[in-house]
């Protein structure tokens, strides 16, 4: 089968026509909901909560979120980002409850620090992995997406991202990603090895101010089968040691942590760290 | 865009991480409709904390709503108070802007919104 995300930008393979393909299929919305209700089982959310829908689209997955029940802690607010106007033109027509934005996730992801209780996406983030520029790089735009998610998540929030990589680069380069923002990270697979595989990446946000803020997400995801922890804690440390205190590896590293706690930075420079010469 | 989702974001120009003028993005040549929404009563006090309330301020002032009180309500005062629980709802749900922009005050640039949607896609050299 083609990928669409091999060869199209995002916004141009959700056209007006693939957008309303796209929704009024049966099966899709279907199998969108079902993904959207395993994601809110993985949030375990226990109240009425305000999550961001990363790359929401037609609003199938946003729209489930709308129709948790008080009894099992909803109904949710969100708040849903897509690149395509034609998708976001559908769940207008459609009359979806969330709040819709235009914008490109690779961009970031402009809220203030600790703005949401959580987030999904559903079928959405593997479209990072194709550039459609010589401006960005897939790095790039995954870099800046995770970053702008990690800061946006409240302390103790969670993220649920069910996404279709192409190949194990894909799926690596998205969770190396992930991990490098700050997250805890663990991979669920649902119906491994069948064509109806199901990937999940369920992350987390430290509550506490430990350096990495690595939460453990043994515990989000124990006694589930099929779930690969991946731990980045060995290797923060070991990269830790390597950089002196002061350089100016060791000073963007710094900002680079604040920032992810949503503190305002100066940016970086070719003067970062550098010695100020003494003015009389 | 609903007044609840504006207080929450911010500029999306890189260049603006780093200043405070960026937030919250102010409303010009706004036309708002109002939706009728559920009230959600748990939803309210769950995000209360997390409102800014200044901005929250500015913004119903800029869209033309009476003033709100200096201080944000704690839990228990909006727990207690049907009427507020209700004017909350109201200026953060069910008011949208449907059509015309959001400004950053810090480096002016100028976010459409059309349709209730606002376009936060930005050219590249600004990313
Ligand atoms: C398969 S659809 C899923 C939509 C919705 N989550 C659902 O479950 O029906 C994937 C969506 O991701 C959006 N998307 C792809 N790349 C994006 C990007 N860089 N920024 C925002 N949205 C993006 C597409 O426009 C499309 O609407």
């Amino acid at each position: 089968m083609s990928r669409p995300e091999d060869s199209l930008a995002a916004d141009v393979h959700y056209d007006d026509t693939e957008a309303r393909k796209y929704t009024t299929s049966s099966r899709i919305q279907n199998i969108q909901a079902s993904m959207t209700r395993r994601a809110l089982e993985l949030l375990d959310l226990k109240a009425p909560s305000l999550i961001l829908d990363i790359g929401c689209g037609s609003g199938l997955s946003g729209e489930i979120l709308s129709a948790v029940d008080p009894a099992d802690g909803g109904p949710h607010t969100w708040i849903g980002m897509d690149v395509s106007p034609s998708m976001l033109d559908i769940a207008l027509q459609r009359d979806v409850e969330g709040d819709l934005m235009l914008a490109d996730i690779g961009q970031g992801v402009p809220f203030r620090a600790g703005s949401f209780d959580a987030a999904i996406s559903i079928s959405a983030i593997q479209w990072l992995c194709s550039a459609e520029s010589s401006e960005t790089s897939p790095t790039g735009r995954l870099n800046r997406f995770f970053n702008g998610l990690y800061a946006s998540l409240r302390r103790g929030g969670r993220a649920v991202c069910q996404f279709y990589p192409k190949n194990d680069t894909q799926r690596n380069m998205i969770t190396q990603a992930a991990v490098k923002a700050g997250f805890g990270a663990g991979l669920l697979e649902d119906d491994p090895g069948t064509k109806n595989v199901k990937l999940y990446l369920v992350l987390t946000v430290g509550n506490n101010d430990n350096e990495g803020g690595n939460t453990d997400i043994t515990g989000v995801v124990s006694g589930m089968d099929n779930v690969d922890v991946l731990d980045a804690r060995k290797r923060l440390k070991a990269n830790n040691t390597q950089i002196k205190k002061g350089s100016k590896a060791w000073i963007v590293k710094k900002k680079e942590q604040m920032e992810r706690k949503g503190k305002i930075v100066k940016a970086t420079s070719k003067y970062t760290g550098r010695k100020r010469r003494i003015q009389f | 865009m609903k007044v609840l989702s504006l207080n929450f974001l911010t500029c999306a120009v890189k260049a603006c991480k780093s200043s405070s003028d960026s937030y919250p993005l102010h409303p010009q040549d706004a036309e708002l409709v109002q939706d009728e929404i559920e009230l959600n009563p748990d939803m309210l006090i769950n995000v209360l904390p997390r409102l800014d309330w200044t901005a929250l301020r500015t913004t119903s002032s800029e869209l033309g709503f009476p003033a709100l009180p200096e201080q944000a309500p704690t839990a228990e005062e909006l727990q207690a108070d049907e009427k507020m629980i209700r004017d909350l709802h109201h200026l953060l749900l069910e008011t949208q802007i449907s059509e015309g922009k959001l400004v950053c005050a810090n480096c002016g640039h100028q976010y459409a919104v059309k349709e209730g949607i606002a376009n936060f896609l930005l050219p590249s050299h600004l990313v």
